[in-house]
């Protein structure tokens, strides 16, 4: 780990405890600007359940999560938001009654302002914002090339295919202009060419957007390509942390994920 | 060719019959029996008799036999109903629709035969208060059981086959004929509109000519009504669909000036209407501006936001109570006699307050606990007015009289004596009332509405303050209500806690809900029919014989819409998108399939007639 | 759990958050100086709080407390009857149902129709219990029916459906009963034909009136009933099981339809009870019967933590009494005046109130498990 300016994201003792079971458990982890980290773990290793907590959605139950330097203790959901952490999740959920660039509009909500005063008298600043938005909204889904904005944009979500969706739930949580993006599982139940081609698009994230990105995945090559730093849980707690070749060699995670399923032997094999 | 064979073969061997040994028995015998229930219930309601007051067309057919008489109809006709797999009709009518409509209606019409013989023989007067010789004479057209026994069955009969018969149709036709039926029942339900807005222009005699004198069409009337709707359904359909696909298809510029053009003429019509009808009618077009009102008002809540409101009415109470207190002179503690418009302010600022108040408790509650709670407030408010410990503010019971009206600049006095007048100013606000449903739904706030109301943990995770959004929404939706309630204390010119049962917000529910949650066109349309054809909690409508049976029919109707029909009469597309979530990509489908058999030539409903 | 009413961690953080506790405090402080006021008006009537804010207070005797609470467990105890339906359907198919008030004001009509009718016949007098147990037997039948009927037609077509859509079309069959009752049977209150003596005079135990005895005695007798049902027999294993998680129990080879069929059967059998006890206690039913009740049997479920039967009972009890010493130990000594017309208005304040202070109720939720947030 290069050392440096102060963490993006830094957790600190992390417990989350859902009546005895401890989802998190005495967690620690940084997150530096601009970097890439997957999260891995067999299922039920409280990789969720630490996205959650990091955006306020699940009560914590001790430690701190401090996020450039102040704590995120005590915030509601939106207001982690508007701090600049964005999120999607593992079951895609989209306002799928809404509109594909509804979708991208409504999350810039906390990055603007103009309130039904605007609205009503169609002011010349209300008009202005709303064709901000919708630049910007269309400017987050034109990141995914024509596989998005080759659909009517003002046709409901749901039309949407399975990966469709995957791509303008990030699309979305990319509106909320984050400096951290949290992706639970983006490529799961995609297949390898729509895979490879999100697995491409993250480092682009990054490089022209910015973002510090934490994923969590289950394809080891997904892993491999993109992740600057890999962490391992299990059990809720911090198993190890390090580059892919270290972690991928680790025999406590090789026995973590046998005990499991064999995802590694396929990626291995791959 | 039949349509039959462009669709996939898995679905054919769900077809119905086609012979009449095929007819499904059980199927008759419940649809059957279920009918003869409804005739004996509708019966034992009163209401034919009631309705038997209203003719439709002069001593042919009063609107109470009509509403017996077509039980059997539907019944005839629901036997045959096509059968929807996955979205596509593959019923085939054959002949033995006749004979199954037929079955089904003489076993309808048996259920008033037995109800005859039944009232003859046993007297169960004493908790069925309609179990009456009266209603015995008018079901035997007075001409003594055996008849009545007889006469139903044959109605029935009749009623059943004209039911069935209307399946073998062409689609045409049948669309042409049920056209001409409705607009004549149409015609004769608005009477007192018609003759009212016929006469103004100057044409009493036609209206004369086409109205009896004791009420309901003239046969001669019926005759040219159903004519002229006859000739135009079967040669005009699809010129309407195709010049709203039209309007729809407009982009831009074009379009902006089609809306225009439509909200412009709607407008001229709605400042011409009122001047053309008598005091009557415009009372009765007040009643139903005040309900647009309110019911606009709810739209923003429970339509636009998802917020399940049942205390709506506490705002009209409000917005009444307080242009009440500041406008009378009569009112107990304070009373600054402040003009109608100044007051307005106040009411304004009062109801946002209360909105606030009552909505910062509930706002975070789960939806069907927040419903309850709002009752309860609703309730609170009301028995606050209603008690003696307010009594020095409110007046109790005795509530707050000679409200005086609305002065608009001292040129003219608005007030429950000029309907008219009245009904320009529900107008504006209406006006108003639509500009900001209209204007927000299309903003950052309705985009934030809209997101809570699908899913309000990822809203908040979106960045969404849903408390505050949730907030605004129910006071924006208060203020609207207290608009209406402050015209409604000027029109009345009193109030009392009687005017605000939570009745009134049932009512308003009904009329949002059927006309289409979070459709600003439907919700007017709601609030159209059903509180100027029925009549609002205690306005009369145009049918005022049903006044003792609207709200029966109000709760008959919220049941009957939430399960056939939960998006409303005039649905706003993302609305039934949501309540037929995953049917929506197949039928997309389906639909395009069904299309292209249409086009082939055949209706699908009756495609192997041939 | 209903929303956050609690923040996680230290001060309020929004203007929402910090009104909603300035609310509470109040509420709290508001009903602790009503009780202390109460307190010093029974110690003396010519206080100086009481001067200031009650000038003709009087304080209340013993035997006028006593007759309170008496009242205000015998109403309790309906509401907790009426109330299991409501916390047993919630439990098992997460929704309000709103008409279930009308199946208790139907049970009480069908009482008034029978005991009428056996009024005429004379068994109504000469063999009062028998009597009374026909009434029963036919009241509890047809709020049975009655809920299962509307189970079967509005509400499993609904199965799935979003939450509201349910609760909307509970209310419209509310609307429909209620309305429905006044074009059959009238719009005028009707009454009950008169009780044998033994059930109006005040007996010489605790002075309560017969009928208060016999509304807590057949509550208690029902409650139990409920219990062994429950807890102890194959059908209640399996509404227990269903209010669990329909799926998985559906997996176990447990017709979940037929269930909660029988959900909605015990709940109206419940709901016919205290109709007709309902009958007894206030020998008048009207078309409207069931609005109030059913709302207060509603907040005493939430209450007492829906799904929690024992809570919905505990639940009645506790709003029974609240609404019938509330008005006088409360808000009398503060001032108010007329307050038995508030008596309504302190029932739904406590709804509110407990939605406020402990959102899943003094007993805890037992929700399914889509229902846990
Ligand atoms: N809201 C919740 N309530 C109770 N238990 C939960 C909740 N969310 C997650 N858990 C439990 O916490 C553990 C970790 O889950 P999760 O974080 O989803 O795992 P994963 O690593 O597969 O994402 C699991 O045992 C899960 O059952
Ligand atoms: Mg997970």
């Amino acid at each position: 780990m290069s050392a440096g300016a102060a963490p993006l994201l830094e957790i600190r003792d992390l417990d989350v405890d859902f009546g005895g079971l401890k989802a998190v458990n005495g967690l620690n982890i940084e997150v530096r600007e601009g970097e890439i980290v997957s999260v891995i773990g067999p299922n039920g290793a409280g990789k969720t359940t630490l996205f959650n907590a990091i955006s306020a959605m699940v009560p914590v139950t001790g430690g701190d999560i401090r996020f450039e330097g102040s704590t995120l203790l005590g915030l509601d959901p939106n207001q982690v938001t508007a701090r600049g952490i964005a999120r999607t999740f593992q079951n895609v959920r989209l306002f799928t009654n809404m509109t594909i660039l509804e979708n991208v509009m409504v999350a810039q909500h906390c990055r603007t302002k103009r309130g039904a005063f605007g609205a009503l008298f169609n002011t010349r600043a209300f008009r202005q914002e709303e064709d901000e938005i919708q630049a910007r909204g269309e400017k987050a889904l034109g990141f995914f090339g024509s596989r998005l904005v080759g659909f009517r944009l003002n046709q409901p979500a749901s039309v949407l295919s399975y990966a469709n969706r995957r791509r303008l739930e990030i699309a979305r949580a990319m509106a909320t202009q984050p400096k951290l993006l949290l992706l639970d599982e983006p490529v799961a139940g995609m297949n390898p060419v729509e895979s490879a081609e999100l697995t491409g698009l993250i480092g682009r994230l990054r490089e022209e957007w910015g973002f510090a990105i934490v994923f969590i995945e289950h394809d080891m090559s997904v892993v491999r390509d993109v992740s600057d730093r890999v962490i391992v849980l299990n059990h809720g707690e911090l198993l190890t942390e390090g580059d892919y070749a270290d972690v991928s060699m680790d025999p406590r995670v090789i026995e973590a994920y046998l005990g499991q399923d064999t995802i590694i032997e396929d990626a291995i094999k791959s | 060719m039949t349509a039959t064979e462009t669709r996939p073969s898995a679905l054919a061997e769900f077809a119905p019959p086609r012979r009449a040994r095929d007819l499904d028995w059980r199927r008759l015998a419940r649809l059957g029996a279920t009918a003869a229930f409804v005739q004996m219930f509708v019966s034992l309601t009163a209401m034919p008799v009631r309705l038997d007051e209203r003719p439709v067309i002069e001593s042919l057919l009063s609107l109470g036999y009509l509403f017996i008489g077509v039980i059997p109809v539907i019944a005839g006709n629901r036997i045959g109903r096509q059968v929807k797999l996955e979205g596509v009709p593959i019923h085939r009518a054959g002949r033995y629709e006749l004979l199954g409509g037929t079955l089904a209606g003489t076993l309808a019409g048996a259920g008033l035969s037995l109800l005859v013989i039944l009232i003859t023989h046993f007297d169960i007067r004493e908790p069925l208060v309609n179990w009456s010789p009266q209603l015995r004479d008018l079901l035997s057209f007075n001409r003594g059981p055996v008849f009545g026994v007889l006469i139903w069955l044959g109605i029935g009969a009749v009623g059943g086959l004209v039911g069935g018969g209307l399946r073998l149709l062409p689609t045409r036709w049948r669309r042409t004929l049920l056209t001409m039926a409705f607009v004549v029942v149409l015609a004769a339900i608005l009477e007192q509109l018609v003759v009212d807005l016929v006469s103004g222009v100057g044409l009493e005699p036609v209206a004369e000519w086409f109205y009896a004198r004791r009420g309901g069409l003239t046969g001669a009337g019926a005759g040219v009504a159903a004519a002229i709707a006859g000739v135009a359904s079967f040669f005009g359909r699809g010129r309407l669909k195709a010049a709203r696909a039209r309007i729809n298809t407009l982009e831009g510029p074009a379009r902006t000036k089609a809306n225009a053009g439509l909200i412009l003429l709607t407008a001229a019509v709605m400042i011409v209407v009122p001047l053309l009808v008598g005091s009557l009618t415009n009372e009765l077009l007040a009643n139903v501006g005040l309900f647009v009102l309110l019911a606009l008002g709810l739209n923003i809540v429970v339509g636009l936001a998802g917020i399940l409101d049942l205390g709506y009415v506490a705002f009209f109470a409000v917005g009444s109570y307080t242009a009440a207190v500041l406008t009378a002179a009569t009112s107990p503690r304070i009373n600054p006699e402040l003009p109608w418009f100044v007051a307005l302010i106040f009411v304004v600022v009062i109801t946002g307050l209360v909105g606030l108040f009552i909505g910062a408790p509930v706002i975070r509650m789960r939806g069907d606990y927040l419903a309850i709670v709002t009752l309860g407030f609703g309730e609170i408010i009301r028995l606050l007015f209603l008690s003696d410990w307010l009594s020095g503010w409110f007046g109790g019971a005795q509530g707050i009289t000679a409200i005086g009206g609305v002065e608009i600049f001292g040129i003219t006095t608005i007030d429950g004596t000029n309907p008219r007048n009245i009904f320009y100013l529900v107008l504006v606000f209406c006006a108003i009332a639509i500009y900001v449903s209209w204007r927000l739904e299309r903003s950052r706030l309705g985009r934030a509405w809209m997101a809570v109301r699908e899913d309000e943990t990822v809203a908040e995770a979106m960045g969404i303050n849903t408390v505050n959004v949730k907030l605004l929404a129910f006071v924006v939706g208060a203020i609207l209500g207290s608009f209406s309630g402050a015209i409604f204390a000027n029109k009345v010119g009193s109030v009392f806690p009687s005017s605000f049962l939570i009745l009134v917000s049932m009512v308003i529910l009904v009329v949002v809900i059927f006309g289409g949650m979070g459709s600003i066109i439907g919700v007017i349309a709601g609030a159209a029919l059903l509180i100027g054809v029925l009549g609002g909690p205690k306005q009369p409508g145009l049918l005022q014989e049903f006044s003792e049976f609207k709200l029966l029919i109000y709760g008959a109707l919220l049941v009957w819409m939430m399960l056939a029909r939960p998006e409303g009469l005039i649905p706003s597309a993302r609305r039934s998108r949501e309540l037929h979530q995953e049917e929506f990509l197949q039928d997309a489908w389906l639909r395009g399939q069904v299309e292209a058999d249409e086009e082939a030539g055949d209706e699908p409903e009756t495609a192997e007639r041939s | 759990m209903i929303g956050k009413w609690a923040p996680r961690t230290g001060a309020p953080r929004t203007g929402v958050d910090r009104f909603l506790t300035v609310l509470r405090v109040f509420a709290v402080g508001l009903v602790l100086v009503g009780l202390a006021a109460f307190v010093a008006q029974e110690i003396s009537t010519d206080n100086a709080f009481a001067r200031w804010a009650n000038p003709d207070a009087t304080g209340l005797t013993g035997a006028q407390f006593r007759g309170l609470v008496i009242s205000g467990i015998a109403q309790g105890a309906m509401y907790g009857l009426i109330a299991l339906g409501y916390s047993m359907v919630y439990g098992v198919l997460g929704f309000i149902n709103f008409a279930h008030g009308e199946v208790f004001m139907m049970g009480a009509m069908t009482g008034m129709i029978t005991s009428n009718k056996l009024a005429d016949a004379g068994l109504w007098e000469s063999n009062f219990i028998g009597a009374l147990a026909l009434v029963m037997f036919g009241s509890i039948l047809v709020s049975m029916f009655l809920a299962v009927v509307m189970e079967r037609l509005a509400y499993r077509p609904l199965r799935g459906a979003p939450r509201l859509i349910p609760l909307i079309t509970s209310i419209g069959v509310s609307f429909f009963i209620q309305n429905m009752s006044i074009v059959l049977f009238g719009p005028a209150s009707k009454a009950y034909p008169a009780v044998p003596d033994w059930l109006r005079d005040k007996h010489t135990f605790l002075e309560i009136e017969g009928a208060k005895i016999m509304v807590i005695v057949a509550a208690a007798v029902s409650m139990a009933a409920l219990w062994f049902l429950v807890e102890r027999t194959k059908v209640g294993k399996a509404m227990r099981a269903v209010a669990e998680d329909s799926e998985i129990a559906s997996l176990m080879g447990i017709d979940v339809n037929r269930t909660i069929v029988k959900v909605f059967a015990v709940g109206g059998a419940f709901a016919g009870m205290a109709g007709i006890l309902w009958g007894i206690l206030f020998r008048s039913v009207i078309h409207n019967t069931g609005f109030l009740p059913g709302i207060k049997a509603f907040s005493s479920a939430v209450v007492g933590g829906i799904g929690n039967l024992g809570g919905a009972m505990v639940g009645g009890l506790f709003i029974g009494i609240a609404e019938s010493v509330g008005p006088l130990l409360v808000l009398e000594p503060l001032g108010v005046s007329g307050v038995s017309q508030l008596r309504d208005a302190v029932a739904f304040a406590m709804l509110i109130g407990v939605l406020l202070l402990r959102p899943s109720g003094i007993f805890g939720e037992k929700l399914r498990a889509e229902d846990r947030t």
